[in-house]
């Protein structure tokens, strides 16, 4: 199942109506991505807020397809993506990937392909603000590299 | 066609979504960059390096070689930094 929303969401609640009289399912691992106040080590510049922008219709299509490609891998039953858009400050959510399967090794490792995936292929830009102004985030070689592992 | 912007190539252009008919003699995505190219300004501007924009064709990504038609949505964007 996935979600874009610009409302903020709360991990647990997700998790436990995910998983609620499911009993089959012997683990759960989620990932919570969230807005942090600087850009990088080296950067001192302070994110005061991010902007997420996104393209209706093929976020929705590519993160169904990246559930899909999951689902194919790994035995899951049941896989929740919810990405929010629009203003977001530091400490806010901005992602949640929630993999439940029978046995750990599947919910971890899928947990970690769909974040990795839906990095380099869901269609979203981050624009920080910070003291010095605005500016598009540029994507990082770590993501790519993250998500070859996987091909 | 429907041509679509996003992010930086947005700003740049001051275009966020446009629909026109398919420019004479693009047949593919790499033609149509160098039509956009060709019109100049903000445009011209924005698809200066082509190493840095990413493209969809009705929200499947493509790339240089993918034929269009009319009544197809192009999209433009920047590579992806969701997540």
């Amino acid at each position: 199942m996935i979600r874009v929303q610009a409302e903020d969401f709360d991990p647990g609640r997700e998790q436990a109506a995910l998983v609620a009289g499911k009993t089959g399912i012997g683990g759960v691992v989620s990932f919570v991505g969230m807005v942090r106040d600087f850009l990088s080590r080296e950067d001192e510049a302070v994110v005061e807020a991010m902007t997420l922008e996104h393209y209706p219709g093929m976020t929705e299509r590519q993160l169904q397809e990246i559930e899909a490609e999951a689902r194919r891998r790994w035995p899951l039953d049941e896989v929740l993506i919810i990405h929010r858009y629009g203003r977001l400050e530091p400490g806010d959510n901005i992602v949640l990937v929630i993999c439940a399967s029978a046995h750990r090794d599947a919910a971890f490792d899928a947990c970690r392909f769909l974040i990795d995936w839906l990095k380099t292929r869901a269609p979203f830009w981050k624009c920080e603000e910070t003291g010095q102004g605005r500016r598009w985030v540029e994507a990082r070689d770590e993501d790519e590299k993250a998500a070859d592992r996987w091909r | 066609m429907k041509i679509l912007y996003f992010a930086w190539l947005r700003e740049r252009t001051g275009c966020a979504e446009e629909e026109l008919p398919l420019p004479e003699g693009v047949k593919t995505v790499g033609q149509l960059v160098d039509w956009q190219i060709g019109r100049g300004g903000g445009f011209a501007q924005a698809f200066a390096d082509r190493a840095t924009i990413r493209v969809a064709v009705n929200m499947d990504y493509a790339d240089a070689d993918t034929p269009l038609a009319d009544g197809d949505e192009v999209a433009f964007f920047p590579p992806v930094t969701g997540g």
